[in-house]
């Protein structure tokens, strides 16, 4: 059954063995908006299945962490919070610190968790890492409003100097550098382990070691010289110290380490969706 | 041919065999530096073709070989094989899950896939979130599952549990539901994997014929693999015949499946029925099919009579034996039952020891095509326990219905020639 090659034939789809390097189907990916929002939904849903308190889980879990921080950085370290109250400032670190890498690690894993749906259907793989990074921004929300309630509070404690500064109207800003940068690295590292699965093993110990190189438990100003330029390098220490700067009034913060991880996250998101393209064709046979 | 919707050209897949490891680091190394200085794939070359059952040299095999075909539009295809013959990658080819090694697959249309029910259902979600999640996967709009939604619902028939949680679902229940939503998928082609083996009969019988209008009343492309014969033969008008990763034939469903199930006789051993070493008192020593002339074969057309032979050995002596037979189709189904004593066969009620052989003749026409199974049960009143000896579907022989083309559109079971008079 051999036909002439018709080539100028209107064929809607082609399978074929290698695609263009950069093929990144976004008309795609938005024919399948509702699947996005819908695997959005089922997990808010999901997660508080048979739980009494429902969402309420989403702020005991930092608040617990803030707590615990403020005891031992604060107390018994005795690590400046440049002046903030402890809660307020561990806080602030805790729930950025905590979306970014929760984005990352959930989507590190992305190929392997669903091989099982991704080997029966079709449907652009970008959409689960994606839906990822949109489910925790749900969860970011109700800890950032509790979040800013708290800061109200302290606001009216004449003990502290808590004020919101004009950096306030960079939040959405920081919000996508932290979403991008945790869906790129997290992409990265599922791309790399379809196969090879040794680098899953130092992802949760790298995020953790991580958070140390970034001002979560202590702020920017804490660390001199060297240290500092090492610090800065990382480009989530200006969304935390921006903030923290936005909503508390202290730390440093300038437009132009904010520039530099805009630049950071572009190019980390640019080779994700190289690497992410290449493999989510083929993964399934080697996953 | 009409429109051509589908065409699959020199479609190839490998797959390496065995583990991943240092030892495959080591493969992609080699290839990566055969790539790098512009050379072919050092182990593209070695992969054999797959036949799973031998032992081949090469770690890499050749699940697809340059598989080629076109279907057109409103076509019906089934495609069918052994285990392992390919079909399955075939299907996940179309349906984008991999990608081939070599050639290419063109489609015109939207492409919705089957290949497993209830993909992405999560357990704690309930029956209505579910057919939501599972609709979306599959490739529905929202609003397009909305207004399919009691539809949906209706054709599942497990309304009074569609707010719970799936979790709490039996297992039929679930496939119910999934396969529901499956079946309202507005799609160009839809590609079908064995899916419809689970459930009830009533939903299989519900499955089918959501599937034929699908194809029949809608005019859709359809792609459904099977090993259920008589699904292919009444759901496809065209079939195609796998073998080894490589496609066999293609043409006419009738005559494929015929072909195939012929096929499956050579490659069959012997289907004759030996058993010289039994400790039973009385029992079935040998089980032969054949024609008129008496001459061995299991394949019959519809217009032959058929004649099992069956030697009875009796070791000690018993009273009072008669045997009894039973045809059964495919499906299970027993057919036709009866026994020696009203077939006027005494000769085995005696107290003699030996061989006895008797003959039973089935009349040409009386079966449909299909494969068919004969059980055999030995009995004495005088012995206890009643039952001797008891042997299930211990041969199969295949009727074929290529002279007789209104056979196998006739839903029965049986289509033996009945007296017609005037009166």
């Amino acid at each position: 059954m051999s036909h002439p090659e018709n080539s100028n034939e209107d064929w809607d789809l082609v399978i074929q063995s290698k695609s263009h390097w950069l093929r990144l189907n976004l008309a795609e990916v938005w024919r399948y908006r509702d699947l996005l929002m819908l695997l959005v939904k089922r997990d808010y849903k999901a997660s508080f299945k048979q739980t009494i308190l429902g969402p309420i889980w989403f702020f005991i879990q930092p608040l617990l962490t803030s707590s615990v921080y403020a005891v031992i950085f604060g107390n018994i370290a005795k690590i400046s919070t440049d002046g903030n109250p402890r809660l307020l400032f561990y806080m602030a670190g805790v729930i950025m610190w905590n979306y970014f890498s929760t984005c990352l690690t959930s989507t590190s894993n992305t190929f392997v968790t669903n091989a099982n749906i991704f080997g029966k259907v079709y449907f652009p793989r970008l959409i689960m890492p994606v839906s990822v990074v949109i489910s925790n921004l749900l969860r970011f929300s109700v800890q950032f409003l509790f979040f800013i309630a708290l800061v109200i509070y302290f606001m009216n404690d004449p003990q502290y100097t808590v004020h919101l500064t004009w950096a306030v109207v960079f939040t959405p800003v920081f919000l996508i550098i932290m979403a991008l940068l945790g869906l790129s690295m997290g992409l990265i590292v599922s791309s790399l382990t379809t196969k090879y699965r040794d680098l899953t093993h130092l992802v949760g110990f790298g995020v953790q070691l991580m958070m140390y190189a970034t001002p979560v438990v202590y702020p920017a100003s804490f660390l001199q010289g060297k240290w500092k330029t090492i610090l800065e390098l990382n480009p989530m220490t200006a969304v935390i110290e921006g903030f923290r700067y936005a909503f508390m009034g202290s730390g440093s913060f300038s437009p132009g380490m904010l520039l530099y991880s805009i630049g950071v996250t572009l190019v980390l998101l640019l080779i994700s969706i190289i690497m992410f393209n290449r493999v989510e064709k083929g993964f399934m046979d080697t996953v | 041919m009409s429109k051509v919707v589908l065409s699959a050209q020199d479609v190839s897949k490998m797959y390496k065999l065995g583990l991943v490891s240092t030892k495959s680091l080591a493969h992609d190394l080699n290839r990566w530096w055969h790539t790098v200085r512009g050379k072919e794939d050092p182990y593209m070359m070695i992969g054999e073709s797959n036949d799973r059952s031998v032992k081949g040299d090469s770690e890499y095999v050749w699940a697809l070989k340059d598989v080629g075909f076109e279907v057109g539009e409103g076509e019906a295809v089934g495609i069918i094989g052994r285990n392992g013959a390919g079909k399955s990658t075939l299907l996940k080819l179309l349906s984008q899950v991999t990608q081939p090694t070599t050639g290419t697959i063109k489609v015109k249309g939207r492409i919705a896939s089957l290949l497993e029910v209830g993909t992405g259902f999560h357990p704690e979600l309930t029956g209505r979130e579910n057919i939501f999640l599972n609709g979306a996967i599959l490739g529905m709009r929202k609003k397009e599952i909305v207004r399919k939604l009691d539809e949906i619902i209706a054709f599942s028939g497990v309304e009074r549990y569609i707010d719970t949680p799936v979790k709490r679902y039996s297992s039929g229940m679930y496939v119910r539901l999934a396969f529901a939503v499956a079946a309202h998928l507005e799609s160009e082609i839809l590609i079908v994997d064995e899916v419809l083996a689970v459930g009830d009969a009533e939903f299989q019988k519900k499955c089918l014929g959501k599937m034929g209008e699908v194809s029949k009343g809608q005019g859709r492309t359809v792609l459904f693999v099977s090993h259920n014969m008589h699904a292919i033969k009444t759901l496809c008008t065209r079939a195609i015949y796998m073998q080894n990763g490589m496609l066999k034939s293609d043409g006419n469903a009738q005559l494929i499946v015929d072909q195939y199930l012929s096929g499956y006789d050579s490659m069959d051993t012997a289907r004759t029925y030996e058993n010289t070493l039994s400790d039973r008192s009385v029992y079935l020593e040998r089980a032969v099919c054949e024609n008129a002339n008496g001459v061995e074969k299991y394949m019959f057309t519809a217009d032959e009579p058929i004649r099992i032979r069956l030697t009875i050995k009796k070791q000690t002596p018993v009273r009072g034996v008669f045997l009894h037979f039973l045809i059964k189709n495919n499906e299970e189904i027993a057919l036709l039952e009866t026994d020696s004593r009203e077939g006027g066969y005494p000769e085995i009620d005696t107290d003699t020891e030996g061989e006895f052989t008797s003959v039973i003749h089935i009349p040409q026409r009386l079966l449909k095509s299909g494969r068919f199974h004969v059980c055999l049960g030995i009995a004495s009143t005088q012995h206890d326990p009643f039952q001797i000896e008891s042997l299930d579907s211990f041969m199969s022989f295949d009727v074929l219905a290529d002279k007789t083309p209104r056979d196998s559109r006739r839903n029965s079971v049986l289509s033996t020639i009945l007296e017609w008079k005037t009166a």
